[in-house]
């Protein structure tokens, strides 16, 4: 049969062409790769949420065994360290009474309190060539494209991606990561750029200021796409002399996270507007 | 293709048809059964480059030893659940996973009469053109320099991780994958 013949060699190149239009289907229309990928991770969400709960206890169990070796020195250190906590809680509660004494005569009008929510982290949505994690979320969720994601230490990144029951936030280690920040101690304004390493980079800090070793860096509500304040990380200077952040957040072992809603619409990412009119911008 | 062979064989009752439908179908599903389960959040360190790594693995084997288990179209299926999966541009994977499978077909009757060796050394070169053609997309169509690290660590981890894989799949390959012996 010549023709089937001919047919069969010719589904290679067929396909061929057909994965060459897919990447620039992927390319013209984002909206509908999106789609596609939250529709798969929508699927295999729940599936690796169920999976989540006996992989962390085998993690759990093979970090206890790790610990166990550095017991004692990890209790010396530790003790050290809750005495230096404790005398800076004295501190700490001494200024946050005089803060509200000061507040209540300036007649200080207070953020009002975010309402948030709490979700499992259930797998890796990075890939290569991307820093991201896959969340798990109930059926009837209220999670929006923008929302910031923090865990119990610090920042972790926003949410890019939504689909039914599982929504994508990117970290802000990821490469196209963008955080307005400002530099505690200097007050300075900086953006934090991801760079897909483990430290993001500090970029653009206004003249005449520098970026400190040992700095903490705060979100900054610039943009209105950030609450100001959110604790990111402190300066680190790599070894070429370039000033990175170390994240406060543990982005290589994110369990849980919690979702803020702050109710900003700074700037959202790329597809966010298309739930009230089919506008693509970039 | 039964046919051609001549020979007493049993009777194709729907039992053994279904048997030997389900040992063509082997190889894609559990290519596929394998690119989600690296998927799966054991928080491995590179558990992306592995994913992709293990789906090349396969591909490139049952394209060499069955390809008639491994079409074009299986090709592309695998290729862009990995894609979904990892978030990638939709198409890298598919793209490299193609060629992977034209080389396979076009260079098996060589490798197959050959050793295992140069079979390794075949996916080793392969796979370090198909990072390199991956990261390279990938820098096109996300319109910037993605780093090079990573590309460099899925070719080596795909060189390193095809002779354990392939000890199990050409096991497979004579036993479940094997319709003849339905």
């Amino acid at each position: 049969m010549p023709l089937r013949q001919a047919l069969s060699k010719l589904t290679l190149p067929v396909f061929m062409v057909a994965s060459f239009g897919l990447m620039l289907l992927g390319k013209a229309d984002a909206l509908l790769a999106e789609r596609a990928r939250m529709a798969v991770a929508d699927a295999l969400a729940p599936l690796y949420a169920a999976l989540a709960e006996p992989l962390s206890v085998v993690h759990r169990g093979i970090e206890g065994a790790r610990h166990l070796a550095t017991l004692h020195e990890e209790n010396a250190r530790l003790r050290e360290e809750n005495d230096r906590l404790r005398r800076w809680q004295a501190v700490a509660l001494a200024l946050d009474a005089e803060n509200t004494t000061l507040k209540a005569q300036l007649r200080w009008i207070p953020d009002p309190a975010p309402s948030f929510l709490t979700a499992r982290v259930v797998a890796d949505a990075g890939g290569v060539y991307a820093r991201a994690v896959l969340l798990s979320l109930g059926p009837n969720h209220s999670v929006a494209r923008g929302q910031i994601a923090l865990d119990d230490r610090g920042l972790v990144g926003r949410v890019t991606e939504l689909g039914a029951r599982s929504a994508r936030v990117l970290l802000l280690t990821d490469m196209n990561s963008r955080v307005p920040v400002t530099l505690e101690n200097s007050r300075g304004r900086a953006i934090l750029a991801g760079t897909n390493g483990a430290r993001p980079r500090l970029m653009y800090w206004a003249e005449g200021i520098q970026p400190a070793e040992g700095e903490r860096v705060v979100t900054s509500a610039e943009a209105n796409t950030f609450p100001p304040g959110l604790p990111v990380g402190v300066v680190r200077y790599s070894a070429g002399n370039v000033p990175e952040v170390v994240p406060f957040a543990r982005l290589d072992r994110l369990e849980v996270v919690r979702l803020f809603d702050y109710g900003l619409k700074g700037v959202l990412p790329p597809e966010a507007g298309i739930a009230r009119q089919p506008e693509r911008r970039r | 293709m039964d046919d051609r062979t001549p020979g007493i064989r049993p009777r194709p009752t729907i039992g053994r048809r279904l048997d030997a439908m389900a040992r063509r179908a082997f190889p894609l599903a559990m290519t596929v059964a394998l690119v989600l389960v690296t998927a799966a959040p054991f928080r491995l360190p590179g558990q992306a480059e592995l994913q992709n790594a293990a789906a090349l693995a396969c591909v490139w084997f049952w394209s060499v030893y069955r390809p008639l288990s491994m079409p074009p179209p299986a090709v592309f299926l695998v290729g862009l659940l990995a894609d979904l999966l990892d978030f990638a541009p939709p198409g890298v994977g598919v793209v490299s996973l193609l060629v992977a499978h034209a080389a396979a077909v076009r260079w098996r009757r060589v490798l197959t009469r050959q050793g295992f060796l140069l079979g390794w050394l075949g996916f080793v070169a392969l796979a370090a053109a198909l990072a390199a053609l991956q990261w390279l997309l990938t820098s096109l169509l996300t319109l910037r320099l993605v780093p090079v690290g990573p590309a460099l660590f899925q070719a080596m981890l795909a060189a390193g991780l095809y002779p354990a894989l392939a000890v199990l799949l050409a096991r497979a390959h004579r036993t479940v994958a094997e319709p003849a012996n339905a």
